[in-house]
């Protein structure tokens, strides 16, 4: 199953939001605790990560739902299981483990799904790898601008551990996402070459989605899209994109851009809309499917999906609008220098 | 396509190509190299540390390079303190950075910093090639660019071989072992001290310049860099003879390949600029000539040095001030007089109630006086521009108690319109533009200028933000009209409702209802200029009138359209080989070309203004103003003659002061080369070896009988050898504008705004007029007798012409890049081309020089696809590319 195989075929969809799925389902400070922490120490409603552990099937169900809308590419539920970010809840200790148990969740899922389906489908799974709470790029402090919360060797530890463990758990991919510091995301990268490196295992593909923050065009820590392309492409991911923090409307003159810039596959999973004033995303599913079946027509997206807000309606609306969509071709490397190039010509 | 750039990035990406020039790497943040620096670092005085970065990147350098290896410092600590101060400081972090130590720990701490794809400098196999193997694979995990000295076990190489064995030692690990974008492979082949005394040194700048050859003929796509202040490393203290020596060096190491280097951005002098004497014994030690014995070395010694200095003065006049302050303002907006507007605008704000009275009242009846005469065609442009001034003037004065007043009471807004004025994306001018936001904002509109090279997102967001009552659309380039019919389709998409108007030299009513109105329905307007602004603004802002207007354009554009179309086939076009074979006939058997006085480039910096200003056309000048006669005079015509002379005083006043004060400096380039005309419609031109091939459009349209189908390929002998023809090209730019501007801008004196960029405009186009005269009696020198006086010169009787790529006898601006190239345009003087090939700074002109008696100019007017097919193959460009830069010239 080569996921470089499907994308020359078609348009591939990624899921739509865990997070606000996991909301419907009302959970309450025990049901998160489950059997195994119902003694633990601080409270932890909230670190939705931890259910995989004591809720997996539910995880396992939200799952279900997008490959049944029509998800190609599963995300693990993964996007805070580091130990930077469960130190909020003190549950450091348990990175390694959340992300084998993440992994495992979703390829429970496939195989239930498949197994429903009568079939042999290609679905992936992408290993979450969330940008943290603390940032590398940007001071907390604002009267000391040189100051920095956190260590680049703390962050890539953070991620090499993280990497482990969903490779461990038998990931297909690996998606470092919804990335507003790039030096954050140069620590994931960091660690994953490092990781696969050191343990001469076969290096799994890499994809990256960051996220331009406002209008500026910018990512937070102020780099411009092409500066941010070319910031992390050293990771030679096999896609680049962008998800998070813009609905569709937003995003489009940003995936347009980037995807005349990448030499790699190009992914983009939008929020539904802006949130509104009580913070709920209310774009319906066909209005988000109508912008992506738009992007795709343009020839800008291999790999298109939804981020906050989205729903497995959302994505099954999406799956349709793309069905029939050819993907946007790879544009061709030049390894040489042409006459015309060395002649100072237009390019 | 993607091609094999070296690209770098801090908050924004910097991509080194072929023709890019030499790439300014800043040396000023090294501590091993600036005192300065290493003091302020050892002191922890970071704020002043960072404004030596913040001077770089404003004196030009592309990439900072940042070291602090210092004995006494705490290296790693040091690196990510300042590192990490530098994110915070958007200005600097918006280069990439040069992380530099002789120490990897430093280095790695560095590359822990940063967010942007660095340059490591360097790493090498001084300590053998396992070291070098674990340094680069750490380097290539972070991203980084790296320079790799040509350094191994024995030593620093200091020969040719050495230096070449080493790189291809190291391209080979890099590429196959590491993974290593070639592109991304930056060699340091060392530069040494020559003229240190000892005989074995005076060869090492040949040897580095041939090393540069050698490693560009092997690998072409790696990048060549070095530290280039050692080589002048004997004459420390003596900045002169160091800048003069290094200016001689990179002239030669840049053409041999070199790309990029250490230097004091912005301290660099021009090869041409180097007092003669002092180049050419610059060039004896650094090409080591003439120095058997030492003897060039001793000469450079013996060599000394010179320096100068500058001031200045300026006076006033006065006469009615005893009227009631209603009068004295309404009399200062009416002449345009500033001198007094502080204090009589204060006495009227203490006499009437509110302060916002006193626009109501005074001003705007002062403005209406204005507005009436030049309705009136009583007052002219140039004197309403001033009136704003005066106007901006007091408002400015007002403002602060306006302001007080509203936090005391909220309820009072002024709802003046907005309009959004914005110069569209790689465009860079913007004299009709300010004049059209200046007269605006008399009209008592609220104007939003978001400037030159704006976005089609900055525009349209703004204009949602800002709730603007409609666009302005501004350029004078022809691409500026696709990005014009851009804005248009994407006001479209974005279901906007707001008028957009067009205007700006190359816009037409024609082009505007032909492509830009069938893009967007609610409302796409042309202006001819200022004046007519005026009221179609008016119109559209009038509800009852909008309609009516709105309906009325759109039908004349429909009909403008139609025609348009229905006149198409009344014009008979020839086949492109038709075409060809009626090119015009030369008899080229029986013509000797005269031969330049030299082959190559001459740079001229800081030219006389002086001199330039004698061949100012000033007919553009007062166009430009909205100053239109027939009259063979202007200055003597009954309408507009008074302004005139008026404006044409005051221009002359700044002129004077433009020159003495030295606001603008008149740089330029000028070359010739052999030229052969290789096809129909192609011409290699070439210095010594390296040809470059030049690509002309031809006309297409059928003639009448006996007329030619031409193109300026024509105008070249296609004899080869045995005719032995030339070509020449050159470029000028007045630089030095922005400071002036930006004085102006923050006086809110638009009037002295608009007069500088008129005035700029003038003088490069006399500096062009100027250099082409000399190019034809003396450069050249292929008419030495020449006696035009400058009328004649605008009416163009002289011999040869200087068409200009992008300018109707060459209309493709793609050209630009390789007329830019031959001359080194960009590094020589400065001038640099936008995306949409614009020249920045504004007032800048380039052309070619044809000297046959029998070239002319002409416009290539419209092309078939049959022509279309084969340039672009000429071209080498995909569809795509060929659609974009042709499109103006297609049928």
């Amino acid at each position: 199953m080569d996921i470089k195989k499907e994308l020359e075929k078609r348009i591939l969809v990624i899921d739509g939001a865990m997070g606000t799925m996991i909301q419907r389902y009302k959970l309450q400070e025990e049901d998160y605790r489950g059997e195994r922490f119902k003694d633990w120490h601080t409270d932890v409603k909230g670190n939705n990560d931890l259910l995989s552990l004591t809720q997996p099937e539910i995880i396992k169900e939200i799952h279900l739902q997008y490959l049944e809308a029509g998800a190609d590419i599963i995300e693990t539920n993964t996007f805070s299981s580091t130990a930077i970010a469960q130190a909020d809840y003190d549950m450091q200790s348990l990175a390694y483990e959340l992300n084998v148990a993440s992994a495992k969740c979703a390829r429970q899922a496939i195989e239930e799904y498949n197994s429903k389906a009568k079939s042999q489908k290609s679905k992936f799974i992408a290993g979450a790898i969330g940008p943290l709470n603390k940032t590398l790029s940007l001071s907390p402090d604002v009267n000391n601008p040189g100051y920095r919360a956190v260590t680049f060797d703390e962050v890539a530890n953070a991620y090499y551990e993280q990497v482990s463990g969903l490779v461990d758990g038998g990931v297909d991919l690996l998606l470092i996402e919804t990335i507003f510091d790039t030096l954050n995301a140069k620590a994931a990268i960091y660690a994953i070459k490092k990781y696969f490196h050191e343990t001469g295992k076969p290096e799994l593909p890499i994809m990256i989605s960051g996220t331009i923050t406002d209008a500026s065009g910018r990512t937070l820590s102020g780099q411009t899209l092409e500066a941010f392309y070319v910031s992390v492409n050293h990771a030679n991911p096999l896609s680049v994109g962008l998800n998070c923090a813009l609905g569709a409307a937003e995003m489009r003159p940003h995936i347009a851009e980037l995807s005349e810039l990448a030499s790699c596959y190009t992914s983009a999973y939008p929020n539904a809309g802006l949130p509104n004033a009580m913070g709920e995303y209310d774009e319906q599913p066909h209005e988000t499917a109508h912008f992506l079946e738009d992007w795709a027509k343009q020839g800008f997206v291999n790999i298109v999906g939804g981020c906050c807000g989205t729903t497995p309606d959302h994505i099954k609306h999406i799956a349709d609008a793309v069905k029939n969509i050819a993907p946007r071709k790879l544009q061709e490397i030049a390894n040489a220098f042409s006459i015309n190039d060395l002649q100072a010509n237009a390019t | 396509m993607i091609k094999p750039y070296l690209y770098l990035s801090g908050l924004e990406p910097l991509v080194v190509r072929p023709e890019s020039n030499f790439v300014n790497i800043g040396e000023r943040t090294n501590v091993t190299g600036s005192k300065k620096f290493a003091r302020l670092i050892r002191e922890e005085k970071y704020e002043e540390a960072l404004s030596v970065a913040r001077q770089q990147v404003e004196s030009g350098a592309q990439v900072i390079d940042i070291n602090m290896d210092d004995a006494l410092l705490d290296g790693e600590h040091a690196m990510t303190t300042f590192l990490n101060l530098v994110q915070a400081e958007p200005e600097i972090a918006k280069v990439p950075i040069m992380i530099d130590s002789s120490k990897f720990h430093i280095i790695e701490a560095g590359l822990k910093c940063v967010q942007g794809k660095c340059i490591v400098n360097s790493i090498s196999m001084k300590e053998g090639v396992g070291k070098f193997i674990q340094q680069a694979h750490i380097c290539r995990s972070f991203g980084a660019a790296v320079v790799v000295m040509a350094f191994d076990e024995n030593g620093q190489a200091d020969t040719l071989q050495r230096r070449v064995d080493i790189c291809s030692k190291a391209y080979e690990i890099l590429t196959k072992q590491i993974g290593f974008p070639p592109q991304d492979i930056i060699f340091d082949l060392n530069i040494f001290a020559v003229a240190t005394g000892l005989e074995e040194h005076n060869n090492y700048a040949v040897d580095f310049i041939e090393a540069c050859k050698i490693i560009k003929q092997k690998f072409p796509l790696v990048k060549i860099s070095g530290g280039v202040s050692n080589l002048s490393f004997s004459f420390r203290g003596n900045e002169t003879v160091r800048e003069a020596m290094h200016s001689v060096f990179l002239y030669y190491a840049t053409k041999a390949g070199m790309d990029m280097g250490i230097v004091n951005a912005g301290q660099l002098v021009v090869y041409d600029e180097i007092e003669p004497q002092l180049r050419q014994l610059c060039e004896d030690v650094i090409l080591n000539k003439n120095n058997e014995d030492n003897g060039a070395t001793e000469k450079l010694i013996a060599f000394a040095e010179t320096v100068k200095a500058k001031g200045k003065e300026i006076k006033k006049d006065d006469a009615w001030r005893s009227t009631s302050v209603e009068e004295r303002l309404k009399h200062a907006l009416v002449n345009g007089i500033t001198d007094y507007i502080d204090e009589d605008t204060e006495e009227a704000r203490q006499k009437y109630p509110k302060p916002l009275d006193v626009i109501e009242g005074p001003l705007m009846a002062g403005m209406d006086v204005v507005g009436d005469l030049f309705g009136s065609g009583k007052m002219f442009l140039p004197q309403v521009v001033k009136s704003a001034r005066v106007m901006k003037k007091s408002v400015a004065v007002l403002t602060p108690y306006i302001e007080e007043e509203k936090k005391n009471n909220p309820l009072s807004e002024s709802g003046a319109a907005r309009v959004l004025l914005a110069t569209v994306k790689g465009d860079v001018h913007d004299i009709g533009k300010n004049i059209v936001g200046v007269v605006l904002g008399c009209n008592g509109y609220d104007i939003i200028d978001l400037g030159v090279m704006v976005p089609t997102d900055k525009i349209l967001e703004t204009a949602v933000k800002e709730k603007v009552a409609m666009i302005g659309l501004s350029g004078l380039i022809t691409p500026s009209l696709d990005e014009m019919v851009n804005v248009a389709r994407e006001m479209k998409r974005r279901n906007m409702h707001l008028p957009l108007l067009i205007g700006g030299a190359t816009t037409s009513r024609m082009h505007t209802a032909v492509k830009i109105a069938p893009e967007y329905e609610h409302g796409v307007v042309h202006c001819l200029d200022a004046s007519r602004s005026v009221s179609v603004v008016g119109s559209l802002l009038n509800e009852t009138q909008k309609e009516v207007f709105l309906k009325e354009t759109k039908e004349e554009y429909t009909k403008l359209k139609t025609q348009f179309e229905n006149k198409k086939p009344t014009k008979e076009y020839l086949a492109f080989k038709d075409a060809q074979a009626n090119a015009v006939k030369i008899d080229w058997q029986n013509y000797q070309p005269v031969a330049p006085s030299f082959i190559g480039t001459k740079v001229f910096k800081n030219y006389d203004l002086r001199e330039i200003r004698q061949y100012i056309d000033w007919k553009p000048f007062f166009i430009s103003w909205e100053l239109h006669s027939n009259s063979p005079n202007i200055l003597t015509d009954n309408v507009v003659g008074k302004e005139a002379t008026k404006l044409f005083n005051e221009a002359n006043a700044m002129l004077d002061k433009i020159i003495e004060e030295n606001w603008l400096q008149a740089n330029g380039v000028l070359g010739f080369m052999h030229a052969d005309k290789i096809a129909p419609d192609s011409v290699e031109v070439y210095f010594d070896k390296e040809k470059t091939r030049l690509e002309f459009l031809r006309q297409q349209i059928k003639k009448a009988a006996n007329q030619p189908n031409n193109s300026l390929s024509d105008f070249i002998s296609p004899l080869g050898d045995k005719g032995a023809d030339y070509l020449g090209a050159f470029a000028v730019t007045i630089q030095g504008i922005e400071k002036h501007i930006e004085r102006f801008t923050a006086e809110q004196d638009d009037y002295n705004k608009i007069m500088l960029q008129a005035l700029s405009d003038r003088l490069v186009e006399a500096f062009a007029e100027l250099l082409h005269k000399k190019t034809r009696t003396d450069f050249w020198g292929y008419v030495k007798d020449e006696d035009l006086s400058s009328e004649d010169l605008i009416k163009e009787k002289y011999i040869g012409i200087r068409p200009a790529p992008g300018y109707p006898a060459c209309p493709d601006h793609t050209e630009k890049y390789k007329l830019f190239d031959l001359l080194n345009v960009t590094e020589n003087i400065g001038i640099e081309l936008t995306e949409s090939l614009a020249m920045y700074p504004a007032s800048s002109v380039c052309g070619w020089y044809f000297a046959h008696p029998e070239s002319k100019y002409f416009g290539v007017g419209k092309i078939l696809q049959d022509q279309y097919e084969d340039y672009k193959q000429r071209k080498n460009w995909d569809d795509e590319t060929a659609q974009k830069w042709l499109r103006p010239v297609m049928e």
